[in-house]
């Protein structure tokens, strides 16, 4: 049975046995008369075609010394970058024009001089058929028969159960560490969380982080936040801090002073900003790109990675984009001396959204 | 033993068919691995010739020079998130001074103080573009010519992995060097991976070994880049030549070829020298590439700061789909249940969405073949004309790809155009929902014109530009007849016609077991070959011949239920 599509033409079940003979198809005309090249006949075409190679090939030749050449005579170790540029350019035509020419030249041989006839093999089906094929069965009862697994269930199954398990003890151990201490509970705090004796140069009464610039790490007076441009603010003193880069990927905030009568504030939230001065998180609610892009006249916040738009007079809520979520306020106000600092953390998990983000 | 190595060197000396230093080593090789067994059975193989078998191949030469421009690379490169200081007296002048990760700073170094380093660099990156450029197009050559049917399914299962690997090596690879862009891409990527329920969380702690960015994640890309998806790759492609020599490659259809030989050259020497010319040309290419043009000078965005990011910043374009995707949806779709977040306008564009697409693509050589039924093996590719549906699904297909890659860039066609940013993701809102509707539609109509003037050619053969008179005074075109080998390709195509609709209930009125799955399958034949067009018989060109030059063609697309048989005609 299963031979059967072997040996018809194209081998299609759903032909009707000799459908192929029946004159209603055309007949397969075979293989077209060999068109002979020029050069085949004209030794004086197949000597150009050999001198053209040979040039080709000496053009390699030529480029790839060309190329060490380069190499030596031009130092990178100088205070000068054209030197960089020239060293990369000349390796670059040596190393390209070398193994360009060498693969032209090839393909052109090929072409030009070897033998152009076509010619045919035969195919045969990948089964090599069903006696074949009841061989191999019959050597896999014989040795199952020889295995004697046949009616011994528990060998079978401590078989498996011992493949089963034996693995684990390598991938436990590896996924294990991977995470470390797998502690997600740090993805809902950030620096700017409220210390009990912190150092004052950081902490406003020892307690609550002062804001200051990005990168210059210098405490912000309110009244030099000017209107409708944003700054971008870091928890003063973080550089220093262990774990520097994961609290900034999570701490990094916008301050923008807006028009107070322009803010949409919530009761609740009255006391979050400081005379139309209000400070975002700074990390995009959608998968957590940097928000960058402030845009002055719709006092608009735009995530460049893809696009979310978050309203600054509303509470940040989304105006547009794959956002679903506001960015976290931070509650700012200030000092005796007028700087902003935090008088909490956030109070939800900044960035994009994870399972457990509510619990 | 000593029998054979005798009777080897005196057919050396005896009788030299070939030098005497091949044929010692032949000998030399024969008697201890076998090799003339080997040679005989593979240097005069036949492979067949079509410029777009090329394209695998550039796929495996890139890949090729994606290892040892890689290994040079890795001689230079410090895989350590470390902070350091750029050092005051190297190049460039923006970054002597500036704390960046040691990843940054040797990429940074390599660049500007090791010879040829920036070459490779250039080199590597432009390798990474075209070895899944080639490989995706490549595919698609597999996929509108039926290259993937009967006996290459699992070939093009092998070829599919690969495509996945190599997103994965170009994500991984891309990551390295710790720039700003590097580091956003894996901040997205980690957004992404915290989508997903239940684990989501545990899975980016994983990636990051604790909290983003952490120290870890750069030593980790850098083995996976470099040792275990190469390493993984490598194996593949072994495995996928391997299954192409034994099952031999397809060919075109043309006169002399059947689905039981291969028409072409032989391995040694046309097949050696054209693909191994090939692969300096393709090295060669990439070499200049790597000279002339530029690409991801680190240095100008600067280490990654996750503070940071720069607008219009595109990923590798291999990548710009799944930021489309990302882009395209709208942030609805994000619930709380029962206290736990699930944020279906993540899940659905990064996860889902490329899951179904893949998936399909995946699955496809089987969806066609439950569909066919076809148990026959099949060695001579389709003409996409003539498999309409098909080549509409692949075009439906392509144009969803198409329009997340320009929702990936649509920032950019925003202000190239001078259009509003959120009219353009409305528009490919719509669109990625209607265009491949409308693609399947017309590219379906053009294929069935394209069978139908087929026909016309066969039957009338092509137009000459000469117009005669008749002794009568009628005017007509001289028409020049084909000849047979040009017919054969317009002509010798299967024609698969819809299964038929076996009885649900037999003649007892009992139901056969199956008889849902039976009507799907019924259904979703129809749906791949009701339309059709048969190819020209010898009888319908006696006719045309008989009736003179006048002839209209008749080529209307067939419907099933005018048909009696479910027999397909044959090649
Ligand atoms: C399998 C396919 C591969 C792809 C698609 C790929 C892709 C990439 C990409 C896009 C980069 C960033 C390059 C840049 O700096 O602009 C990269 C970096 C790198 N790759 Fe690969 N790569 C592959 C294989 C390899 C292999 C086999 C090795 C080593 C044996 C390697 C070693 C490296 C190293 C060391 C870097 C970091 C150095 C640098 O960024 O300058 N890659 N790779
Ligand atoms: S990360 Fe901001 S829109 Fe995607």
């Amino acid at each position: 049975m299963s031979d059967q599509h072997h040996s018809s033409e194209v081998g299609r079940p759903d032909d009707d046995g000799g459908a192929m003979n029946l004159p209603e198809r055309f007949e397969n005309p075979g293989l077209e008369p060999h068109r002979h090249r020029l050069g085949d006949s004209d030794p004086k075409i197949a000597k150009r075609s050999e001198r053209q190679i040979v040039f080709i090939f000496l053009i390699s030749v030529l480029a790839s010394i060309g190329g060490l050449v380069g190499y030596f005579l031009i130092p990178v170790d100088e205070p000068n970058v054209l030197n960089v540029r020239l060293s990369t350019l000349v390796l670059g035509l040596g190393l390209g024009l070398g193994m360009l020419g060498i693969g032209v030249a090839a393909v052109q041989w090929a072409r030009a001089l070897m033998d152009d006839t076509e010619k045919i093999e035969d195919r045969h089906p990948m089964s090599a058929g069903s006696a074949v094929q009841q061989q191999a069965f019959e050597m896999l009862r014989d040795g199952a028969k020889e295995a004697n697994v046949a009616r011994r269930p528990v060998l079978k199954g401590a078989v498996g159960g011992a493949l089963a398990l034996a693995p684990l003890v390598y991938l436990v151990p590896l996924i294990g560490n991977l995470g470390a201490d797998w502690d997600i509970s740090k993805f809902a705090h950030t620096a700017w969380r409220p210390v009990r004796g912190g150092d004052p140069e950081m902490y406003y009464q020892g307690q609550f982080r002062y804001l200051a610039l990005d990168p210059q790490d210098t405490r912000i007076r309110a009244a030099d936040v000017t209107n409708n441009n944003i700054v971008h603010v870091i928890p003063r003193g973080l550089p220093e801090q262990e774990h520097y880069l994961e609290e900034k990927a999570k701490a990094v905030v916008l301050l923008v002073r807006v028009d107070p009568a322009l803010l949409k504030e919530s009761p609740e939230r009255a006391s979050w900003s400081y005379d139309g001065i209000v400070a975002y998180s700074k990390i995009c609610t959608h998968v957590g790109c940097p928000v960058a892009l402030y845009e002055q006249q719709t006092h608009h916040l735009l995530c460049p990675c893809h696009q979310s738009t978050f309203d600054i007079t509303d509470a940040a809520k989304v105006v547009f984009g794959p956002a679903k979520r506001a960015l976290p306020q931070l509650p700012i106000a200030v000092d005796e001396e007028g700087y902003l600092y935090a008088t909490a953390d956030f109070d939800e998990p900044v960035g994009p959204s994870y399972w457990q983000r509510e619990r | 033993m000593t029998e054979t190595s005798a009777s080897g060197r005196s057919a050396a000396t005896a009788d030299p068919i070939v030098p005497k230093p091949v044929s010692g080593t032949v000998d030399y090789l024969d008697q201890r691995v076998g090799a003339a067994s080997m040679i005989k059975g593979l240097a005069r193989k036949i492979f067949p010739d079509h410029w777009s078998f090329l394209l695998g191949e550039i796929a495996l030469y890139s890949f090729i020079v994606l290892l040892l421009s890689g290994i040079f690379l890795t001689m230079f490169f410090v895989p350590s998130m470390a902070e350091v200081h750029y050092p005051e007296d190297a190049l460039p002048v923006t970054m002597q001074g500036i704390e960046m990760s040691e990843a940054f700073a040797s990429t940074v170094y390599m660049s500007f103080h090791v010879r040829g380093g920036l070459l490779m660099r250039q080199i590597h990156h432009w390798a990474a573009l075209l070895f899944v450029a080639s490989m995706v197009i490549h595919m698609l050559r597999v996929f509108f010519t039926g290259a993937f049917r009967k006996p290459r399914e699992l070939n093009y299962l092998v070829g599919f992995s690969m495509l996945i690997l190599s997103l994965l090596a170009g994500l991984t690879g891309y990551s390295l060097p710790d720039d700003v862009l590097s580091g956003n891409g894996l901040r997205i990527t980690d957004g992404v991976v915290k989508s997903i329920p239940i684990i989501g969380s545990y899975m980016s702690y994983m990636v990051f070994g604790g909290e983003f960015p952490g120290t870890d994640v750069i030593p980790r890309m850098f083995t996976l880049h470099i040792l275990l998806i190469p390493g993984l790759i490598l194996a593949l492609v072994a495995l996928h030549l391997f299954l192409v020599f034994w099952q031999k490659h397809t060919q075109y259809p043309g006169p002399g070829r059947t689905d039981k030989n291969v028409v072409g050259y032989p391995l040694f020497p046309v097949y050696m020298a054209k693909a191994g010319g090939f692969f300096f040309i393709v090295f060669g290419v990439l070499a200049l590439m790597g000279g002339i043009m530029s690409i991801n000078a680190v240095w100008n965005y600067g280490p990654f700061d996750p503070a940071l990011v720069s607008a219009g910043a595109q990923p590798d374009w291999y990548m710009l789909f799944l930021e489309g995707s990302l882009r395209l949806m709208p942030g609805q779709p994000e619930f709380v249940i029962l206290g736990w977040t699930l944020s279906l306008n993540v899940l659905i564009p990064a996860v889902v969405l490329p899951g179904l697409l893949f998936t399909f693509l995946g699955a496809y050589p089987f969806i066609e073949r439950a569909v066919t039924k076809d148990m026959g093996e099949h060695h001579v590719l389709d003409r996409p004309r003539n498999t309409a549906t098909r080549t509409s699904l692949g075009a439906a297909f392509l144009s969803v790809f198409i329009v997340l890659l320009i929702a990936g860039s649509n920032d950019l066609v925003a202000t190239h155009f001078g259009l509003s940013l959120n009219a353009i993701t409305w528009a490919l809102r719509v669109l990625i929902f209607v265009l491949p509707v409308v693609v399947f539609i017309i590219t379906k109509r053009i294929c069935l014109a394209l069978q139908r003037k087929d026909r016309e050619v066969v039957l009338h053969g092509h137009e000459t530009g000469q117009v005669r008179r008749t002794a009568d005074g009628k005017f007509y075109e001289v028409h020049q007849p084909l000849d047979e080998y040009e017919r054969w390709i317009k002509v010798g195509h299967h024609v698969y016609r819809p299964l038929q609709l076996a009885a649900r209930e037999d003649a007892n009125g009992v139901r056969r077991p199956g008889g849902h799955l039976d009507n799907l399958r019924t259904s979703f034949s129809r749906f791949f070959y009701e339309d059709r067009v048969e190819p020209v018989t010898p009888t319908e060109i006696a006719a045309a011949h008989g009736n003179g030059h006048a002839e209209i063609t008749e080529g209307e697309p067939t419907h099933a239920g005018e048909l009696t048989s479910t027999g397909g005609t044959s090649r």
